[in-house]
């Protein structure tokens, strides 16, 4: 039974249901960026729970902290990812793909019998990399307001008589009910108290 | 029928979706001739409303004609009127209803007891948006049903184009009651937060109520050029210090009458550092809504003033002032327009050329281009305010 049966939120039962699902309006980019956010949740997770593993494949032994400390950091940066704001999320994913580079950089050394594994790794960085960067430039292409294209509308007053003739029209034949009122309040005791 | 059809975070598709059918007698089927996109409809496209399912149809601004009439509802409308339909669910007889506070009708939220627990009370069903408000399938669509369709509809004439009538479904009625429960009064200055479509027609509301000073408040100079179109003495937040420039405009006072027409989603930035804590805080779940204006509008009201809120917020708030407000002794206004009580006058008013409301479209498109509409909407884009469709 799904799950939203058992909170009751389930559609009802005449309503609509979808036949044949069309165009999104999610973009390549957003897809993209969504998938880099949930390869972070992953990456992260698998940082915070086996750092000792993931430090013992790479040559990596003592930088355990380290490692779990880069989960915690993938994980926030993962947030933002998924969301709306994706360019903050993106753009901590980028810096945060540095700093993986430069931890693996020191596994590259000739003495560290995992050097392979640690060369395998910084490629696959390097090609995530390059994708958070075309996930982010694209994305802000793809959502930015076009410089330049700021629309004049001060020909739209909606206001067929002129604003200055509309000024106080609908005083004419309407008062404000007497649940909308402020009477009662201090702004009107204030003048009574006054004179 | 083809529908705009609310998939997750910012996934909005053209589906291709059963047809409506008639489900209980005071229902009735609608033709849709146009809808809009709302800014409200951005809260759902960014996952920010809970209780959203896949596969819910968008739209809570919506006309058309009435192609199928429930036996409940046949001494009200007939097959070939002319209709707009509110974006509130109304039945008409319950306390609230004859109260006229529609919005929070006591029996058309079929999934009420989700609105016992998410409000306290229930309130009224709302088309195209949360299943706390009956998860009714919304009018961004070919045919849409009315459920309580006797008493939720506003018949309009022949002979005035949808592009003028469609915004009596919201944010006409909206914009009016945001400056009616302001109180607003001759000489007064009113401050309105927001030239997004509903603060477009909060400020010619206010005008029209006889506010001496309208001030209006945003960033984006497209949006602001509209607002001074009315009259509105305008303030770009980007440019100069919001408060400051109000009491400048106000002999130090204070405006009489501040208008929230933001609500959940005040605009991130550095210059309203308050804003990036809320982010970063609704990221994490641990606040709904950034409530920028709100700690604004409460700092520079002028005291005994009031402060109404007509954009929407979702849930909990953090930071806000309470006891600047009680000190001051502010007046507190809010709600979800009740639209029925304000259509009959407003009608009145475009059919006599007080209003034209169809100044706020920019952008009039087919259907099938509401999902890329939605983001251009979200972002802001070619000099985006207000979308209508055409199915």
């Amino acid at each position: 039974m799904p799950l939203t049966n058992i909170s009751g939120i389930a559609r009802s039962e005449g309503d609509p249901r979808v036949e044949r699902k069309g165009p999104s309006s999610l973009t390549g980019p957003d897809r993209l960026a969504r998938a880099l956010g949930w390869f972070s949740v992953g990456l992260g997770i698998a940082e915070l729970v086996a750092p000792g593993r993931i430090a013992r494949t790479l040559g990596l032994e003592g930088k355990e902290g380290l490692i779990r400390a880069y989960g915690a950091r993938e994980l926030a940066s993962a947030v933002p990812t998924l969301s709306i704001d994706k360019p903050v999320g993106l753009a901590a994913r980028i810096g945060g793909d540095g700093l993986d580079l430069a931890t693996l950089a020191t596994a590259l050394h000739p003495d560290n019998p995992k050097r392979s594994n640690a060369a395998i790794a910084t490629a696959m960085i390097v090609g995530i990399t390059l994708l958070d960067v075309v996930a982010y430039k694209s994305v802000k292409a793809a959502h930015r307001r076009e410089p330049g294209s700021d629309r004049d509308y001060s020909d739209r007053s909606g206001l067929p008589r002129g604003a200055e003739a509309s000024r106080g029209l609908a005083r004419k034949d309407f008062q404000i009910p007497a649940d909308y009122r402020a009477e009662g309040t201090v702004a009107d005791a204030l003048p009574a108290l006054a004179s | 029928m083809k529908a705009l059809v609310w998939h997750g975070k910012e996934d909005i598709r053209y589906d291709t979706v059963s047809d409506p059918a008639i489900e209980e007698p005071r229902d009735a089927i609608i033709r849709v001739t146009s809808c809009a996109i709302c800014g409200s409809d951005l809260h759902l496209f960014h996952n920010l409303v809970p209780a959203m399912l896949p596969g819910d149809i968008m739209g809570h601004e919506t006309m058309g004609e009435v192609v199928e009439v429930g036996s409940g509802a046949k001494g009200k409308l007939k097959k070939g009127d002319r209709v707009v339909i509110p974006f509130t669910i109304q039945c008409g007889e319950c306390d609230q209803c004859r109260r006229g506070n529609f919005s929070v009708c006591q029996r058309t939220n079929r999934k009420g007891e989700l609105g016992d627990k998410a409000f306290g009370h229930r309130t009224a069903g709302l088309f195209g948006y949360t299943h706390l408000t009956g998860g009714y399938p919304g009018g961004q669509a070919e045919y849409l049903r009315v459920p309580f369709a006797d008493t939720t509809h506003i018949k309009v004439p022949d002979g005035i184009d949808d592009e003028k009538l469609l915004f009596l479904s919201d944010i006409l009625p909206t914009g009016w009651q945001a400056a009616v429960q302001a109180d607003i009064q001759p000489g007064d200055t009113v401050a309105v937060w927001g030239c997004g479509p509903v603060g477009q027609m909060t400020i010619r509301s206010a005008i029209l109520l006889g506010a001496e000073q309208v001030v209006a408040i945003d960033h984006l100079p497209e949006r602001l050029s509209m607002a001074a179109a009315a009259g509105a003495i305008t303030i770009n937040f980007d440019e100069e210090n919001v408060v400051e420039r109000l009491n400048e405009l106000t002999g130090g006072f204070g405006p009489h009458k501040c208008i929230d027409a933001v609500g959940a989603e005040s605009h991130v930035g550095f210059g309203q550092p308050d804003t990036i804590v809320d982010r970063a805080k609704q990221m994490l779940m641990l606040e709904n809504d950034r409530p920028h204006v709100l700690r604004e509008m409460i700092f520079v009201c002028r005291p005994a003033g009031v402060i109404s809120i007509i954009g929407v917020y979702l849930g909990l708030v953090d930071k806000i002032p309470m006891g600047m407000a009680m000190n001051k002794g502010l007046t507190f206004r809010m709600a979800q327009a009740h639209v029925p009580r304000w259509t009959g006058d407003l009608l009145r008013r475009i059919e006599d050329g007080q209003i034209d409301p169809s100044f706020v479209i920019t952008h009039k498109v087919a259907l099938s281009q509401g999902p890329e509409m939605y983001a251009t909407f979200r972002d802001k884009a070619d000099g985006c305010i207000k979308v209508m469709l055409q199915p």
